[in-house]
């Protein structure tokens, strides 16, 4: 299992996949904390219109302009919401819910109407990613990661996603006091002059980035999951929040990695000889992590 | 055209006509039971339950197959749907009153992981030989394209249904929704009927599946609330109304689905009720945008038009353009801003109505405080006859 076949099988799978959960898992501690959880699944239910119009600009399926696409999108959605609430004075939970249910089901006519059976394009692959086929056939073994030829056709998702995930890291840890402060006395941190608005605006967007970048390689269910099942069980494990940022790291890291290897592998050992979606096997593993929280963990009470 | 108009007057296909009955009918049980939701704050309550459903159907259609039935047997489907939405319900429950966590991340996380289970599930039955063809996928948008006679009679008797159910539980629902203490002062089980609303929504989301889909089949129950509350204030019309706009948007959309190839039912029956949804915040009378737009800029004029005439009263210079514009529309200055016999007539009954607005603020504080004494009305229309008396009489002699 750990030999040439696993680093070009799984190796890059699995690490796409820790890498996304953590960056995702990273705004989500704020967003959990913030009571905003559920704009992370906007977000990334207005990931797919966001892709499609994309595609019908530009005609292919190329990176960038499908990462512009997504994180417009969640732009346009975050401006929508909020215009509703305050225009319409709607809550906002029901804001939220006429957007992204209306900006996705646009996105699924516009992409049954157009033709797209040339390109590898549908709500599925939006939904559950493709982890299980970025795989690596130009290795042969641990040593090519010292091979920059081989090192060269790596899936270009893992840098993606990689840079995303220093990016958000280094963006919290520059923020680290404000963020801290105004997630848990917005009045005081205003007082003080930390621009609350401006850096509750922050985390949506980077949020936003965090799902745009993962949802290509792991689709929209990972992204929901790891926004909020490793911050919500770490929460239960402690009351400081830089503790409680690791933990979620920890747990994110540890679904990616269970559910990669329960996925592939696992179906082997009830004796079936097809592998199932590890993209929900992650969401899985991050969900039971979640329910021993909510049944062991010391911090689990008010 | 023509094609529309057939599907809206039932006319293209029996199996068409029922999908749209159903549509309809389900489309008025989801509106109105989405405002006792929204009422609530629990609308998002919901989108947990309909991504719930997913690892039910996935088991249900196992279970029939392992025992040689067939899979794809609608009822089933929906009867394993509605279990597993249960105990995701059950889930977002236990982790708001056992942890500290918030509804809203009780809510997400169980809504993401159902729905990994259920993909999960879904890729197992996709290499068992009889799963090929068992185009469960139809669930997660819906499809009503090829529908076979029998599902689409489940479609249309369920949302028969759940109207009955609906109406039965109406009176309940609405004195727990509008006063929650005074039903528990009458002896309504307020967790029983709680219990019961959710039940509608699962009843209405597992009916919805093989329509809308699941992803979309929550915005059946929070757009048509959403929209019915910029139509009314009165609490048994809102409740109505958004059942009103829910039927309309399901009739609309499942036969504008119908009319044409590449139309899905599910995401068109949501743009259907976005598009009421949007035309009712930009015109809809009272709390639409237009007529708060309009609202705004007569309290502007009137405001400007008071600032203005206390301003010639005093025989002060005004400056302020506006001010300038809704005094010379109103023709009581001349182009060049000086007063006219007229503006000088109402100026000066404007200062007096100032100085017994003065008067009475201070005889009022709580009056004043609530904003009626704000003085953009002529004082004879605020106060009665005899109330002018006495503070004329306060002001003394005109001078």
């Amino acid at each position: 299992m750990m030999g040439v076949e696993f680093v070009q099988l799984s190796l890059v799978p699995m690490a796409i996949g820790v890498l996304a959960a953590i960056a995702c898992a990273l705004p989500g501690n704020f967003l959990v904390l913030r009571k905003q959880a559920l704009i992370g699944d906007a977000i990334s239910h207005v990931v797919l219109p966001g892709i499609v119009v994309a595609f019908l600009v530009t005609g292919t399926i190329s990176t960038w302009p499908m990462m512009i696409g997504a994180a417009g999108a969640a732009l346009v959605a975050v401006g929508l919401i909020e215009a509703i609430r305050r225009l319409g004075r709607i809550e906002p939970g029901a804001a939220m819910g006429v957007t992204f249910t209306a900006m996705f089901a646009a996105g699924v006519l516009v992409l049954e109407q157009s033709d797209t059976s040339a390109v590898h394009l549908d709500v599925e692959h939006a939904l559950f990613g493709n982890l299980e086929s970025l795989i690596w056939l130009s290795a042969d073994g641990w040593s090519s990661l010292a091979d920059p030829g081989a090192l060269a056709e790596i899936p270009s998702e893992l840098p993606r996603i990689g840079i995303v995930a220093v990016l958000i890291a280094s963006l919290v840890w520059v923020f680290w006091r404000p963020l801290a402060i105004s997630t848990f006395d917005e009045g005081y941190a205003a007082s003080i002059g930390v621009p609350v608005s401006l850096l509750g605006l922050g985390v949506v967007v980077a949020a936003a980035i965090a799902a745009v970048a993962a949802f290509d390689a792991v689709g929209s269910i990972i992204v929901i999951a790891m926004f909020i099942c490793p911050p919500a069980a770490a929460r239960l494990m402690t009351n400081r929040l830089g503790i409680q940022v690791a933990w979620s790291l920890g747990f994110a890291a540890i679904s990616a990695i269970l559910g990669y290897v329960l996925a592939g592998y696992g179906p082997l050992w009830f004796g079936l000889d097809n592998s199932v979606s590890a993209a929900g096997m992650i969401a899985t593993v991050s969900g039971l992590l979640l329910a021993f929280a909510c049944l062991f963990a010391p911090h689990r009470r008010a | 055209m023509s094609a529309l108009f057939e599907a809206l007057t039932l006319q293209s296909g029996y199996n068409a006509a029922l999908v749209t009955i159903g549509a309809a009918l389900l489309g008025i049980s989801a509106g109105a039971t989405g405002t006792f939701l929204y009422l609530r704050k629990r609308a998002l309550v919901s989108d947990a339950v309909a991504h719930a459903t997913l690892p039910g159907v996935g088991i249900a259609f196992m279970i029939m197959v392992a025992f040689g039935l067939d899979g794809r047997s609608l009822i089933g489907l929906l009867v394993g749907s509605a279990i597993s939405a249960g105990l995701g319900l059950l889930a977002v429950d236990w982790i708001t009153r056992k942890t500290r966590l918030s509804e809203d991340a009780a809510i997400g996380a169980v809504l993401s992981v159902f729905f990994g289970f259920g993909i999960v599930l879904l890729t197992i039955i996709q290499t068992m030989s009889a799963g090929r063809q068992a185009g469960l996928e139809g669930f997660l948008l819906g499809s009503t394209a090829g529908m076979l006679r029998a599902d689409a009679v489940v479609i249309a008797v369920g949302g028969g249904l759940s109207l009955l159910a609906l109406i039965a539980l109406r009176r309940p629902m609405t004195l727990v929704t509008f006063d929650e203490s005074y039903a528990q002062s009458t002896g309504v089980n307020i967790r029983r009927i709680d219990l019961a609303m959710m039940g509608l929504v699962m009843a209405v989301t597992v009916i919805g599946l093989k329509l809308v889909g699941l992803i979309l089949v929550v915005a059946m129950l929070i757009i048509p609330s959403a929209t019915a509350r910029f139509w009314t204030n009165r609490t048994e019309g809102v409740v109505w109304i958004a059942g009103a706009i829910g039927g309309l948007s399901g009739w609309i959309g499942a036969a504008i689905s119908a009319s044409a190839p590449d139309l899905p039912t599910g995401p068109i029956i949501v743009l259907v009720a976005a598009g009421v949804f949007i035309l009712s915040m930009v015109f809809a009378p009272g709390r639409g945008v237009v007529s708060a737009l309009l609202r705004h800029r007569s309290f502007q004029h009137r405001v400007h038009l008071r600032q203005g005439l206390l301003a010639l009263a005093h025989g002060e210079k005004i400056y302020d353009p506006l001010t300038l514009k809704v005094l010379s529309r109103e023709r009581l200055i001349r182009p060049d801003g000086v007063a006219t016999d007229e503006g000088r007539a109402v100026a000066a009954k404007a200062l007096l109505d100032e100085r017994r607005y003065a008067i009475a603020r201070r005889a009022r504080p709580e009056e004043a405080q609530s904003g009626l004494l704000d003085g953009l009305k002529p004082i004879s229309e605020v106060l009665t006859r005899d109330e002018l008396k006495a503070i004329d009489a306060e002001l003394g002699p005109v001078t």
